[in-house]
């Protein structure tokens, strides 16, 4: 019987939902195991999951240097899409829209995945030839893609301000119907007790100081909780890519560490029901079921560990949400906080064996790693347990910078705060 | 955060521009050196603590500058002018690194 499920929530009710188990153990690592994955995010957790799920690895320890989930996966606005240009990054996405459609199921653990929409504004009559464009790119490659124009965009989202009076006017939009949102931290708690119930360590407040070296060779790892050994290190540490590469010796990445920040707003009634992006910026808007409205925009714009952003930032943002929105002037922002996005020089990911013989690396993901989280996992897992990648990753080598390969969906060049 | 432009003295930081790492180091224009073409373009230190940057003060003089900064507090550690090829901005503050 699944561990949770209508019986056994009537069965705790009666009890007094005094049996409940935790959702993971709190073990001390042992001294040595097949797999290590630093970095107890959504990435490092489902790559866990996976590896004892697909591949039978179960001698696995997942290091987290905080508490679980304290880092990008409880940080993001929860947006799942696969909206992207290049056939690389959109077989890759859409896979992981396939496993998004089915995780709560997966994981028996309900991650309220709500398949709401994603709705791309255009302001310009190029930039609506660019979303026809990518839209039939998507549809090419079998993903869902809708041309919408302004009067469909108006019945959708009632606030938004359409009129041609609007400082930047809405001229039509590229909808994703399938995209939508997940309830971020469950994600990370469902991966958890998925691992952990296959036999996975997850080990928190464990801090990874150095790295065990036969020669070239990665055969473990130092800790603040001692040595620990593992005939595989895999990293899934986001924007902690950099600082984690230099306690192997390698001191220069093709990547940037940027901040990020999110804001929530106070509860409000239902006013946009899909996750809507506006084109003459960088913004993007959703409502939680709580109602607060969770949304976004641009990067500080400079190498940044802080995991906490800057005033301007905070301006431009809510004056992009009030041209679209002139009717949210008065609502009041809750909440804001920053986390760390690892940009790389083309905006795609780096999922790939070595660069040490003995480490595996996962990391690049810009600021789009949450939608990424199951075929993130799924992939690192596969290229982890057979040493080669799947086709899916197989373009997101840490070489292709210097082999004339890069993924720039963007077509930005090698700019990471612009991506 | 406040960034001391040499000109204008210290300024908010919405009149500057970023440029990223400053520690990169350019191949001559006619050089076929692959690896060191690559490193210019790709490769970045991106340390946690002090940083050497590049960043134009866009806003005001147009000067572009070398800034040492920390990208754990956002403590600026100095500025100077990026032209006359210094290397690095000197740190104002004796003692550290």
């Amino acid at each position: 019987m699944a561990e949770y499920s209508v019986f056994s929530l009537l069965k705790n009710a009666l009890t007094g939902n005094k049996d409940w188990k935790p959702a993971w153990r709190k073990p001390d690592p042992k001294a040595s195991y097949d797999v290590i994955v630093i970095g107890g995010g959504g990435h490092g957790l489902s790559t866990a999951y996976y590896l004892a799920k697909e591949h039978g690895i179960t001698n696995v320890a997942v290091l987290e240097k905080g508490w679980l989930g304290s880092g990008n996966v409880g940080r993001n606005t929860t947006a799942v899409r696969s909206n992207y240009l290049l056939p690389q990054n959109t077989r890759f996405y859409e896979h992981s829209m396939k496993m998004w459609e089915n995780l709560s199921h997966d994981l028996n653990y309900n991650v309220m995945f709500s398949q709401r929409g994603c709705l791309n504004l255009a302001h310009t009559p190029a930039q609506l030839d660019d979303y026809a464009r990518r839209g039939n790119a998507m549809r090419h490659l079998g993903v869902d893609a809708e041309l919408m124009s302004v009067d469909r965009i108006k019945r959708l989202v009632p606030a938004l301000d359409v009129s041609g009076s609007a400082r930047f006017p809405v001229l039509g939009g590229l909808m994703q119907p399938r995209a939508g949102t997940a309830r971020h931290d469950a994600v990370a708690w469902g991966y958890a007790r998925g691992a952990d119930r296959r036999g996975v360590d997850i080990i928190e407040n464990c801090e990874v100081t150095g790295f065990l070296r036969d020669g070239d060779k990665v055969i473990g790892v130092t800790t603040t909780r001692g040595e620990i050994r593992a005939r595989k290190v895999a990293l899934a540490v986001a924007g902690s890519t950099g600082s984690v590469m230099r306690l192997a010796g390698i001191s220069h990445m093709p990547i940037e560490s940027h901040v990020l920040q999110a804001f929530v707003s106070e509860s409000l009634k239902p006013i946009v029901d899909t996750v809507l992006t506006f084109g003459m910026g960088h913004f993007y808007i959703s409502q939680s079921d709580k109602g607060g409205l969770v949304y976004g925009g641009d990067l500080d714009g400079y190498n940044s560990y802080a995991q906490r952003g800057s005033l301007p930032i905070v301006d431009e943002v809510m004056s992009e949400m009030l041209a679209l929105f002139p009717g949210l002037a008065r609502v009041r922002m809750l909440r804001s906080w920053g986390g760390l996005c690892d940009m790389t020089m083309d905006g795609s990911p780096i999922i790939t064996t070595g660069p040490l013989p003995g480490m595996y690396l996962n990391c690049g993901w810009c600021y789009g790693g949450f939608k990424a989280t199951p075929a993130s996992g799924w992939c690192f897992a596969w290229t982890i347990a057979k040493d080669e990648p799947h086709e899916f990753n197989a373009p997101f080598t840490l070489d292709r910078f210097y082999r004339g390969l890069i993924i720039d969906d963007k077509g930005q060049g090698a700019t990471p705060r612009l991506h | 955060m406040l960034i001391t432009c040499p000109y204008c003295g210290p300024r908010d930081v919405i009149e500057f521009t970023y440029q990223g790492d400053g520690n990169r180091e350019r191949p001559q224009p006619a050089s076929q050196d692959l690896d060191a073409w690559n490193a210019y373009v790709y490769d970045r230190l991106n340390p946690a603590g002090d940083h050497h940057e590049i960043w134009q003060h866009s806003g005001g003089c147009r000067a572009h500058l070398r800034v040492v900064r920390n990208t754990l507090t956002h403590e600026i550690l100095g500025t100077a002018f990026a032209r006359g090829g210094h290397k690095s901005a000197s740190h104002r503050t004796e003692g550290k690194p």
